[in-house]
């Protein structure tokens, strides 16, 4: 008989129906947007397909609920969660325990024929191919056999790396393994993700278990969530933050007109006027103030570090492109190289992406990033041009790789230009770790962290705020 | 044939008498739809067999296929109705003088001046029919507007006429290359069904239904050199209907193997750009055998 427990959240009246509309409200809550109606159809497709295939259910629930590549990929997470939280809390209701599992398989752990190199290998095999089923097991084994040596730290996601270091389980290639070891090529990213989350998963239930309830129901971190799988499914979003900050922008500096500060008078048409008061120029006629178009900058790291970040940064600077006349862009590596020309040439961003990992020419012999190389050949090129009213964005990352981030220089680049931002394609979390500088620049520039649209859309907020 | 499939099973079958090859959740999708009575949005990249659903779903369920194609511009009178006002100014001319307005009215405004359209084709037809609008995503969002009133009510409101209901309830799918975001209203009445490239098997499997006569290993071979292709990053990936027209080219030269020189020579029934072609030959060709027949 299970101990008296609390409440929990999965407990509830209404029965299914119910259950559903949980389900639903936890998928709002990560941004799946799923109405009324569509949980009226899921229930109506729920009652054409067979209760007892999972798989049906969860295409029966997604075809009716999830309604982009991107809300599936949301939808497969949480319904996972879901699931997983409600099998566990009927498991405690039900005082369903797995003992006697638990027992072989630390058996198993202790047993000297089990040893430590035969399961890395195993599970590395396992990774490789990709076996679901053969996967979970060893997840299993592999817990207990390293797992519950220091009975673990209470942390699940600590456990989770040390087991997975212990099993020495990476995805770059590792030349001294064996012939036809497959750790030797390096494991598939992929796979080795779903390895660590079904030990995720056996942790949590294991911790479960212990202490006979439901930890608080997590939200899905950003991690999960925000960073785009591939390179062009988020694209279309991108698009949508890219037509605003275009709106903005070109409605910037429309403010300035008719304010009559700095006002000059127009003499040439003054004099017209002043005809019809017989010479007398009664009515002052002025120069219209112009709009000033700002004069932008932009800075673009191209290196291998930012891949997956430099197609969102290239369709920005392209939409930029569309709004400034007086715009120059370069991309750089470890030299810099100007690409204004190919943006004005190239009306299409697919060309213009083309045409600048073809031809842009960016000097590259060690394909790493010189920040400061960076910043004295920037000064050079544009030294001259720079002045109060002018903007400077850089896209980066702001690792050097070791190397001097020359803050001094970037100082003075900052000193000239009216305003400098930086946008940073990493969560802020993992600022000024490793080769990341950011805060050596921070202090002369406004930094974004910028890996979700969202994050787009605040800097969009922060470009378009009126210059003094 | 079947009216209706009875279970899921069956109309995957069913669709694969059709020479179809269904996967898991489009064949649970289309047998929602046609369970439900709801649209059907199909997304995915070109070429991977969202027309081609349709087509075989009309074949299976043996109904007319009302096909209409979208692009940009289209508007009601393409897709709905029009009145044929040709024929309503021959009326006009040829009624004798002195006959009241209201007659004449009543008259042109009737079903013999109306040029029906797919949508509304589709909508009266008294036969089910299976209704394909086609790419979607290309039209502007105010004709996705106008769908709205078809999808979640199958009726077409007329001024001069009144409503039309369906006579009967058509299977609707709607396509979509993802190259613009569909509006929230017209999701929300549709399923999603996100179609992706087959996996190996499957294309395999697909390529062996279209082309039997193709020897098994070169068939493996081919489906395995497509996949690596779509890898690549190129303008436009060979689509499935492509990795079916090589197929047939490798039969019709006598390919005994699928080496560099054949490769080189039939890499353009799969690469269609100049610059993809260029990609292919140097990332793909490379890594097949050596001609045999230049060895030997």
């Amino acid at each position: 008989m299970a101990p008296p427990r609390q409440r929990t959240d999965l407990e509830r009246p209404g029965g299914f129906a119910a259950n559903l509309v949980f389900l639903a409200e936890e998928l709002r809550a990560e941004g799946v947007s799923s109405g009324t109606s569509e949980l009226m159809d899921a229930v109506a497709a729920l009652g054409e397909v067979a209760w007892t295939d999972p798989e049906d259910v969860r295409e029966a629930l997604a075809a009716t609920l999830a309604k982009s590549p991107e809300d599936r990929r949301r939808f497969e997470l949480v319904f996972d969660r879901f699931l997983f939280r409600a099998s566990e809390e009927a498991a405690l209701r039900e005082g369903v325990k797995e003992g006697e599992d638990d027992q072989a398989a630390t058996a198993a752990g202790e047993d000297g024929a089990f040893d430590e190199a035969d399961l890395r290998d195993a599970i590395a095999q396992a990774i490789r191919d990709g076996d679901e089923g053969a996967m979970r097991d060893l997840a299993r084994l592999a817990i207990s056999a390293f797992g519950r040596r220091g009975q673990g730290s209470g942390v699940i996601g600590v456990d989770v790396q040390r087991i997975r270091r212990s099993l020495g389980l990476r995805s770059d290639p590792q030349p001294d393994a064996p012939q036809g070891d497959p750790r030797r090529e390096g494991l598939p990213r992929e796979q080795l993700r779903r390895f660590e989350q079904l030990l995720r998963r056996e942790l949590e239930r294991g911790s479960i278990e212990r202490t006979q309830q439901l930890p608080p129901s997590r939200p899905l971190s950003d991690l999960d969530r925000g960073l785009p799988g591939g390179p062009l499914q988020d694209l279309a979003s991108v698009h949508k933050v890219v037509v605003q900050l275009k709106r903005r922008l070109k409605t910037q500096g429309q403010e300035n007109r008719g304010r009559k500060r700095h006002a000059q008078i127009d003499v040439r048409r003054t004099m017209r006027a002043s005809l019809q008061t017989g010479g007398v120029p009664v009515d002052l006629r002025y120069k219209p103030t112009r709009p000033r178009r700002p004069e932008i900058y932009v800075l673009c790291d191209v290196s291998t570090s930012v891949t997956s970040a430099s197609v969102f940064f290239l369709s920005v600077m392209h939409a930029l492109h569309d709004s400034f006349r007086k715009m120059r862009s370069f991309v750089f590596i470890e030299r810099i190289s100007e690409v204004t020309e190919v943006f004005e040439r190239e009306r299409d961003f697919k060309a213009v992406n083309e045409a600048i990992s073809r031809d842009a020419g960016v000097a590259d012999i060690s394909g790493y990033t010189d920040y400061g190389r960076v910043w004295s050949e920037f000064r050079e090129k544009v030294e001259d041009e720079l002045h109060p009213r002018a903007t400077v964005i850089v896209l980066g990352d702001a690792r050097t790789n070791g190397r001097d981030p020359r803050a001094d220089l970037f100082a003075d680049v900052a000193a000239k230009a009216g305003r400098t931002f930086w946008l940073n394609p990493e969560p802020r979390l993992y600022w000024n770790y490793g080769d990341s500088v950011i805060s050596a620049y921070e202090q002369y520039c406004e930094a974004f962290e910028c890996w979700t649209t969202e994050q787009l859309e605040e800097f969009v907020k922060a470009l378009a705020r009126p210059v003094r | 044939m079947a009216d209706s499939p009875a279970s899921v099973e069956d109309l995957r079958a069913g669709l694969r008498d059709a020479d179809y090859l269904a996967g898991e959740s489009t064949a649970l999708v289309a047998y929602l739809a046609t369970r439900l009575g709801k649209p059907v949005l199909v997304e995915g990249p070109a070429g991977v067999g969202k027309t081609e659903l349709a087509k075989a779903l009309s074949r299976y369920l043996s109904r007319k296929l009302v096909r209409l194609q979208c692009y940009e511009g289209l508007d009601e009178a393409k897709a709905l109705y029009e009145w044929n006002y040709r024929k309503q100014l021959l009326r006009i001319q040829a009624e004798a003088e002195g006959t009241g307005w209201n007659s004449v009215h009543d008259d042109i405004f009737g079903e013999e001046f109306l040029l029906t359209r797919p949508l509304l084709e589709a909508i009266s037809s008294p036969e089910p029919v299976v209704l394909l609008i086609d790419e979607i995503d290309k039209t502007d969002q105010e004709f996705e507007a106008m769908l709205l009133e078809i999808l979640s009510d199958f009726q077409v409101s007329i001024p001069e006429m009144g409503t039309v209901r369906a006579a009967s309830m058509p299977i609707v799918l709607l396509t979509s290359n993802n190259s613009r975001e569909l509006t929230e209203a017209l999701k929300r009445r549709c399923l999603y069904l996100w179609l992706d490239y087959p996996e190996l098997k499957a294309e395999l499997e697909i390529v062996r239904l279209h082309a039997p006569e193709l020897d098994e290993t070169i068939a493996r071979r081919l489906v395995e050199v497509v996949g690596m292709v779509r890898e690549l990053d190129l303008k436009k990936p060979p689509s499935i209907a492509e990795s079916i027209d090589w197929a047939r080219a490798l039969l019709l030269i006598g390919a005994e193997d699928l080496d560099q020189q054949v490769f080189r020579d039939t890499m353009s029934v799969i690469v269609k750009h100049r610059t993809d072609l260029d990609i292919v030959a140097e990332r793909v060709g490379v890594r097949l055998a050596a001609s045999s027949r230049g060895a030997s």
